[in-house]
């Protein structure tokens, strides 16, 4: 053993764990709603904020969010980022634009995709509505909304957008 | 507070963005013993050990601190092992200090380290899971929304991101174990640099980097008998929010405001744009640094950006911020927070070299994480609180 | 030291598999009911620590979303350890002990079933030397129970026994998912599992969640049931690597017990955190414990095994005995590693 060896740096140990996951009572009422092309808002049976997706809880209030409704497809953009980097999770071509949209009727903001108009106009404020897929492709999932498009709406003023930006 | 506790050792392993030289147990290893030789202790003479790091994916071990029981010498030890996402760094030695400051331990060893080299830290953050497929792409899609929500608020320059880079990259060529060094870094190499998640430039953003960073913290007789000057700790504070509520400001979360206004009262601080002498702070992309002089009562809401763009956060400026080069420049996720901490006790200790700034007696230490919702901070000045 | 007592305990019916719930849908209602019986508001509890890990539920930051279940606004002074909700205690008691806060809110949780335990628990192992030969936890388990046994410490009987007995005292606790009367003949005909183990020796897989309220004595004056006094509390580790250590016995427990005060007066009942049935012997002695103290009244782990609360709940069950009146002094017990390597022991009195 008295050879000069080359010191061993690395080994690969290939690990694969799997998981079946459950999303939960509130996911699964909205992923059900989603799926007929509804968007399913849930209220906090404590202060009434709503929100969707809910999770199951208010968490400012760690309250339960039982009282469902049928919000609309129409938002407001809170902010967004124009992405120019790939991420592994994500397959859409870059550059593309996610903002944070606050739907109409909800009161708190989620992230979507903005198509139909150049990144230089996307501006806090703006008026969209979601571009659903054909009602053949729906399935479980908020994918079901390919993206969110720009509206003729005037836009929504800052100072009212700031509390939930 | 039943005990003072002090920081009495310091170590910090080099970082880089692949320590192939090393294994995870070699790397614990480097920060732990450069601590202990630091507080000229043994392995014997530690009580507890505490270790923190960020997702158990990112090295694919599940609770590692268990393997490397033995080369923390944990055994027959207690150890615990703690994770509040980013600022984990910053909660570790916090809990690191409960343990002396309770005055059940007088001397405890912490850990902190991230290695993500060993593994895919990029796969492990982008799980997919079914039904909801994200549109977040990283940290960056996450956080340069709420950048351009605080340019939207406070009308800041839309050079400041670019300011702040330049201050904490040149600020990185003056630390030895810094790990991003651009010798040549210049406003417009950092300006032309490519735009990632736009308004995020590269050179804006943090590296990813393999290291750790260990402290030994002693009660008051450990701290008084130490060679080396101490690090006392005045206050420590967390606050946690909820990471996603309706009517949640993301921008200027209320989490920080309160951890940073209870920080200062406990450490018996009015004015800590006055009374504190530097800062080091969780700065993982440019704008974050105006973002927190505000969380952090430094500046008036809105305001923060004028102390980046009048040098007040500069290395010579009135209140230096990220002396070491910041979380810009090294970024080994988990151990992130406890850099920061542990940069803030070695300006009191007068131990900074190059980046250090001259008298400072009293720094603050901070560190934040998830969707800028978990707040860690400590105080640490060269004399005991009165 | 400050004196600290268990003012409310909770947990969910520890079930084969929680399909609907999520974390959250959980841990809000008992989380609701540990401080509403501490009589102590949202508001007033100083602290927060909760205990979990990224692995059972595959994917990182899992801890994150569990604060939705607390009511963290106005913004909470709060932790998370990587760890079994035991270690949660212990931070949360030295939060205490520093005099900085005076009541504090433990919670733990997992849904073991999304995942494969028993593989998933092989990359607690060592990443270099351990893990890439696959070692389950169950045949680590058996490892051990073999060493036991050719030492001649127990016998399979012996084993059968303590699976016959726990899942006997499971039968009086509502929350248990496996309970019943068995023949120890009978368990003894059922063919290995991973020899020498047989599916009785080995514990169920368990989703569940636990949550506490812990006080200091003036705090703890309001709660709605007699406070349970923490009189001491430690936790040890051994090595890792299985071949440096004697898998006969656990020193790192007989060190915890020691600190944590065990053998200063005589114990009633203990909850040891035993998944496998030739653990509770080795806990049992490693504790000192006489034939006479009755040893997990709830049916411990092989009654329900809900991995990071598994723990947390023997503390919350020895507490439910003491409140009850059915036992003065208690010892709890929580591991966490590899066959044991790592143990908390706690003394709690009335």
């Amino acid at each position: 053993m008295s050879e000069e060896r080359e010191p061993v740096t690395r080994i690969v140990t290939p690990v694969r764990v799997e998981y079946t996951y459950t999303p939960g009572v509130a996911s699964e009422r909205f992923l059900r709603g989603v799926r007929e092309g509804k968007l399913l808002g849930a209220a906090c049976d404590s202060c009434g904020r709503v929100y969707i997706p809910s999770r199951g809880a208010c968490p400012r209030c760690a309250t339960s969010t039982s009282e469902f409704r049928e919000l609309s497809d129409k938002g407001t953009v809170i902010t967004f980022c124009v992405v120019r980097v790939p991420a592994e999770n994500i397959d859409v071509e870059l550059p593309y634009c996610t903002a944070n949209i606050l739907l109409d009727g909800a009161d708190i903001s989620f992230t979507g995709l903005i198509q139909g108009c150049p990144f230089e106009e996307v501006r806090i404020g703006m008026r969209v509505q979601a571009a659903w897929k054909p009602e053949s492709e729906w399935g479980f999932g908020i994918g079901n909304i390919e993206h969110f498009a720009p509206i003729d709406e005037p836009d929504v003023p800052f100072a009212k957008l700031k509390e939930y930006s | 507070m039943a005990e003072h506790a002090a920081v009495i050792g310091i170590g910090q392993t080099d970082f880089d963005a692949k320590r192939l030289d090393v294994s995870q147990v070699g790397l614990i290893r480097e920060a732990a013993e450069r601590a202990l030789a630091d507080a000229e202790l043994d392995w014997k003479d530690i009580d507890a050990v505490v270790v923190g790091k960020a997702p158990d994916m990112f090295e694919g071990v599940m609770m590692p601190e268990l393997f490397l029981a033995e080369a923390l010498g944990g055994v027959g030890k207690p150890m615990l092992r703690v994770h509040t996402a980013g600022s984990v760094g910053g909660s570790t030695a916090i809990v690191a200090a409960s343990l002396v400051q309770s005055g059940v331990h007088e001397r405890v060893l912490t850990v902190a380290y991230e290695k993500q080299s060993e593994s895919n830290a990029m796969w492990a953050l982008s799980i997919k899971m079914p039904f909801t497929p994200t549109m977040v792409a990283g940290a960056g899609g996450f956080f340069a929304p709420l950048i351009r929500g605080y340019m939207e608020r406070s009308g800041a320059p839309e050079d400041t991101g670019i300011r702040v880079a330049l201050k904490d990259r040149l600020n990185a060529l003056k630390n030895p174990v810094a790990h991003l060094k651009l010798p040549d870094v210049s406003f417009e190499m950092i300006q032309n640099s490519p735009m990632l998640w736009d308004p995020v430039r590269y050179l804006e953003t943090c590296p990813s980097s393999d290291g750790a960073c260990a402290l030994v913290i002693g009660n008051e007789k450990h701290a008084r008998a130490a060679s080396n000057p101490p690090a006392w700790i005045h206050a420590t504070n967390m606050k946690t929010e909820p990471t996603m509520f309706a009517g949640r400001d993301q921008v200027m979360p209320r989490a920080g405001l309160e951890c940073s206004a209870e920080l200062y009262k406990k450490a018996g601080i009015s004015d800590p744009r006055k009374e504190i002498d530097c800062a080091e702070i969780y700065v993982p992309f440019s704008w974050f640094e105006p973002m927190w002089m505000e969380n952090l009562h430094f500046a008036p809401l809105n305001q923060g950006w004028q102390m980046t763009y009048e040098g007040a956060t500069a290395l010579d400026g009135d209140l230096p911020v990220n002396m070491s080069g910041g979380v810009l420049s090294t970024n080994a996720i988990g151990a992130s927070g406890m850099v920061r901490f542990a940069e803030a006790a070695m300006q009191v200790r007068g131990q900074a070299g190059e980046h250090q700034v001259d008298g400072a007696k009293k720094a603050l230490g901070h560190a934040y994480g998830g969707g800028s919702q978990y707040f860690s901070m400590w105080i640490v000045a060269d004399q005991p609180l009165q | 030291m400050r004196d600290v007592a268990i003012v409310s305990y909770a947990q969910t019916p520890y079930v084969r598999s929680e399909r609907h719930r999520n974390e959250v849908e959980m841990l809000m209602p008992i989380i609701d009911e540990v401080v509403t019986k501490s009589g102590i508001t949202r508001q007033d509890i100083g602290f927060t620590c909760s205990g979990s890990t990224d692995y059972l539920a595959g994917q990182c930051f899992s801890f994150v979303m569990a604060v939705d279940a607390v009511g963290a606004w106005p913004p909470i002074k709060e932790s998370h350890v990587e760890m079994d909700g035991a270690w949660a205690l212990y931070e949360a008691w030295i939060k205490i002990q520093c005099g900085e806060v005076d009541s504090a809110l433990i919670f733990s949780f997992g849904r073991s079933s999304m995942g494969e335990t028993a593989e998933t628990l092989t990359l607690q192992t060592d990443p270099y030397t351990m893990a890439p030969l696959g070692p389950d936890a169950i045949s680590m388990a058996a490892l051990q129970a073999r060493s036991g046994l050719d030492a001649g410490l127990y016998s399979e009987r012996d084993l059968a026994e303590v699976a016959a007995r726990n899942r006997r005292n499971a039968l009086t606790n509502p929350e248990a998912q496996l309970a019943g009367e068995f023949d120890v003949d009978a368990l003894l005909e059922a063919p290995y599992r991973v020899s020498p183990l047989r599916d009785h020796d080995c514990p169920p897989v368990t989703d569940g969640a636990a949550a506490m309220v812990i006080a200091t004595a003036d705090v703890a004056r309001n709660a709605s049931s007699k406070p349970v006094w923490i009189r001491g509390i430690d936790h040890r580790l051994d090595c890792h690597q299985l071949g440096s250590r004697d898998l006969t016995r656990s020193p790192s427990t007989e060190l915890a017990g020691q600190k944590a005060g065990v053998g200063t007066g005589k114990i009633d009942i203990a909850e040891l955190h035993a998944p496998f049935t030739h653990q509770e012997i080795i806990l049992k002695n490693a504790l000192g414990l006489d034939d006479d103290v009755r040893i997990n009244p709830s049916g411990g782990a092989l009654a329900a095994n809900p991995m990071m609360s598994a723990g947390l709940a023997r503390i919350g069950e020895a507490s439910r005995q003491i409140a009850g009146g059915a036992a003065e002094r208690a010892v709890a017990h929580a591991t966490s590693g590899p066959c044991l390597q790592q143990n908390l022991v706690c003394v709690l009195e009335g």
